[in-house]
């Protein structure tokens, strides 16, 4: 399963405001960070944490396997060829913002590298008591209210409604396995066919839940390998933005959420998900009727 | 950021790709003038910033230079879903012996861009497959010769049109790559009796967050229209946005108006979706489509609460918001109290519905409840506060 708990972590971009914030949540709630870097400020520490120039200086001092893309947009390609170059095997990108071409350019090359990519433009995830990686869930003790140990996992297109979803379970006594924030971006690294392919090995998980939204073509994707393969989870999904599909050209909320010529619509994404056995739920309380 | 035909044109020429000769012009007169130096049956295009406009009446064609300023007169005297038609291309009308299509645009499956050449050219292309060659490449490579050949084989193209499409097909995958598009159409794409080929029209789309690296590429094409909504913003969306502008930190203020009375602050992005619909589905009329989130300041918050209030008609305002990570929901609550008392009513008569869990939500609750305002926690769902919301907007007309 991705985030091996004992899988030592760094951070990119470790300094900024949110980074410092994210670095005490993630030690507090589990997370091994090791190291991180900002260039130009080798030698200092974000709470005890050591921070070097370039990931070069840090592999000579730790083992990162994992790291955090938390830079501006216009770094994020370099950043991340930077861990690529040093055999970083899992790979979050927070980072909001980063033009296409570089997000694709990333995708290509970290493939050949055999390392997976998380967003761009995710907060994160979470397993629930085990470890968290980015800021999803936000400070300590709203993690704690909103996620709970268990056995669905939920995959979100978008960070908060991560959150929230997690949340709503917990509320009604459904615990999760991981919660991923996949990225509000039209092309991001593991998309929601990918992370259903790796949970269907793993044990600790039975049912997920998805979050789709408006653009893109994830969800549809997602039907078309379910229809083709038959998965052992029990799988749901709500998508929200069925007003979109009647403005078509018009953005709303993520930078994916956009209808072109019909494309990309929500009844679309519903009916291939329906035709491909997935419950999907009309309003998201709904979708308590699929996990019950 | 989509540019109009003459600044995509002009964007395109610069990559070797050839178009008819063509004049953009904004009175009649001028489009006589350009119409009788281009000589001959000319073709008459509103410059507007979407597609569909043949269709929409906004390509005419004339056979003379008096025909030519009628029609530029007509077009622009009008408005084309809403926006009102500035200036016209004068371009001449050429003889052709078929119609193509080729475009360059991201497959997000593959999650490459991806070359488009069709055969079932013309504003009605259908990309049906028999009469469509597509391949991805590398996006740090381009496409390859013999990739771009072998679109232009599948097709059954021979000759000078075989290498005139292939070369064609690579000029467009360079500029794709070079400008950060999201989308390049050459559509219609004509064949001449000399197997040479020729744009008649072009569409470029820039890709907004990539516009920082892309600023001096672009100066030279004059003014770009920023069409979010596919129509001219209204004043409200036009105030939201200076005030959101007026601070960096957080967004409060892309609002997008719609007809309804119940005034929305939703967020994040994804639950912003989910609550806009389950105020339609419980049978509410949202007066706009306002999203917060990244944590904005107060003083943000009460300026878009103000101008939310101000539309005619609007009496009501629900606040729904996801579980927040990073928002903190004390400043939200804060903002919206001050925003409703700016305009000099009291929060308990307005605020419908508040509901921000999470992030500071005791000091929000202690805020609202100074207010007179009922705070809604995590345990009532979006799904509950949507009705909520259009059940006690109803009491209160």
């Amino acid at each position: 399963m991705l985030l091996d708990p004992q899988a030592e972590i760094m951070v990119q971009g470790i300094t900024g405001r949110e980074a410092r914030a994210m670095v005490a949540d993630m030690l507090e709630y589990g997370g091994n960070i090791v190291a991180g870097v900002t260039p130009g400020k080798g030698g200092q520490e974000v709470q005890g944490i050591p921070v070097y120039d370039s990931v070069a200086q840090l592999k000579a001092n730790h083992a990162p396997t994992v790291t955090i893309v938390s830079v501006p947009a216009r770094a994020v390609l370099e950043a991340t060829r930077e861990a690529l170059a040093q055999g970083i095997e899992l790979c979050l990108i927070m980072s909001e913002r980063v033009p296409r071409l570089d997000t694709c350019k990333i995708i290509a090359e970290a493939k050949q590298a055999g390392c997976t990519i998380v967003g761009p433009n995710s907060l994160g995830l979470i397993r629930p008591h085990i470890a968290k990686l980015g800021t999803i869930g936000g400070r300590i003790d709203n993690v704690q209210r909103s996620f709970l140990p268990g056995r669905t996992a939920v995959l979100s297109r978008s960070g908060g409604m991560t959150t929230e979803i997690a949340s709503f379970l917990t509320t009604h006594g459904i615990g999760q396995s991981i919660a991923v924030g996949v990225g509000g971006d039209t092309i991001i690294g593991a998309t929601f066919t990918e992370l259903i392919t790796m949970l269907e090995d793993d044990e600790s998980t039975d049912a997920v839940v998805i979050y789709g939204e408006p653009g893109g073509t994830a969800e549809e994707e997602l039907a078309s390998y379910l229809s083709a393969c038959r998965s052992r989870l029990r799988i749901n999904a709500f998508l929200s933005g069925r007003f979109v599909d009647d403005l078509e050209g018009v953005r709303f909320g993520h930078a994916a959420v956009i209808v072109e010529g019909g494309r990309g619509s929500v009844r679309g994404k519903k009916q291939a998900l329906r035709d491909a056995g997935v419950f999907v739920a009309d309003r998201f309380d709904d979708l308590l009727q699929g996990l019950s | 950021m989509r540019l109009v035909e003459h600044q995509s044109r002009k964007l395109l020429s610069g990559y070797g790709i050839a178009f008819t000769d063509s004049v953009v012009v904004s009175t009649a007169a001028e489009a006589a003038a350009a119409a009788r130096r281009i000589g001959g049956p000319v073709m008459v295009k509103a410059q507007v910033p979407f597609g569909g406009r043949a269709k929409a009446g906004a390509v005419r064609s004339a056979e003379t230079a008096e025909a030519a300023a009628g029609e530029a007169e007509q077009l622009l005297g009008t408005d084309l879903r809403g926006v009102p038609v500035t200036s016209v291309s004068v371009e001449s009308k050429v003889r052709f012996s078929r119609e193509l299509y080729a475009g360059i645009a991201w497959d997000t499956t593959d999650k490459l861009p991806v070359a488009l050449l069709s055969t079932g050219g013309g504003i009605d292309v259908e990309l049906s497959d028999e009469h469509v060659a597509r391949q991805t490449f590398d996006p740090s490579l381009g496409l390859a010769v013999g990739d771009s050949r072998g679109m232009a084989a599948k097709l059954g193209l021979g000759g000078r049109t075989l290498e005139a499409a292939a070369s064609l097909l690579e000029q467009l995958a360079n500029a794709f790559l070079e400008t950060d598009a999201v989308l390049i159409e050459i559509n219609p794409l004509v064949e001449q009796t000399d197997g040479e080929l020729l744009g008649l029209d072009a569409h470029v789309e820039i890709e907004d967050d990539a516009m920082y690296r892309q600023q001096e590429r672009l100066a030279p094409l004059g003014e770009l229209a920023s069409t979010n909504t596919g129509r001219p913003p209204t004043p409200l969306e036009l105030e939201a946005a200076r005030i959101d502008a007026m601070d960096h930190r957080g967004v409060a203020g892309r609002v997008v108006e719609f007809d309804g009375n119940l005034a929305l602050l939703i967020g994040g992005g994804g639950a912003s979706l989910t609550v806009f619909d389950a105020i339609l589905d419980h049978g509410g009329k949202p007066a706009n489509y306002c999203e917060v989130g990244g944590n904005p300041t107060p003083e943000k918050v009460a300026a878009v609460t103000e101008l939310l209030l101000s539309k005619p008609g609007v009496s009501n305002l629900a606040v729904v918001m996801n579980v927040v990570n990073n928002t903190r929901a004390d400043d939200i609550a804060a903002g919206v109290v001050a925003g409703v008392r700016q305009t000099g009513q009291e929060p308990a008569d307005v605020i419908s519905v508040f509901r921000v869990p999470g992030n500071r939500e005791q000091e929000a609750h202690d805020i609202l409840t100074a207010a007179g305002v009922p705070f809604c926690g995590r345990e009532a769902s979006l799904d509950e506060c949507a009705r909520l919301a259009v059940q006690r907007g109803d009491h209160a007309t």
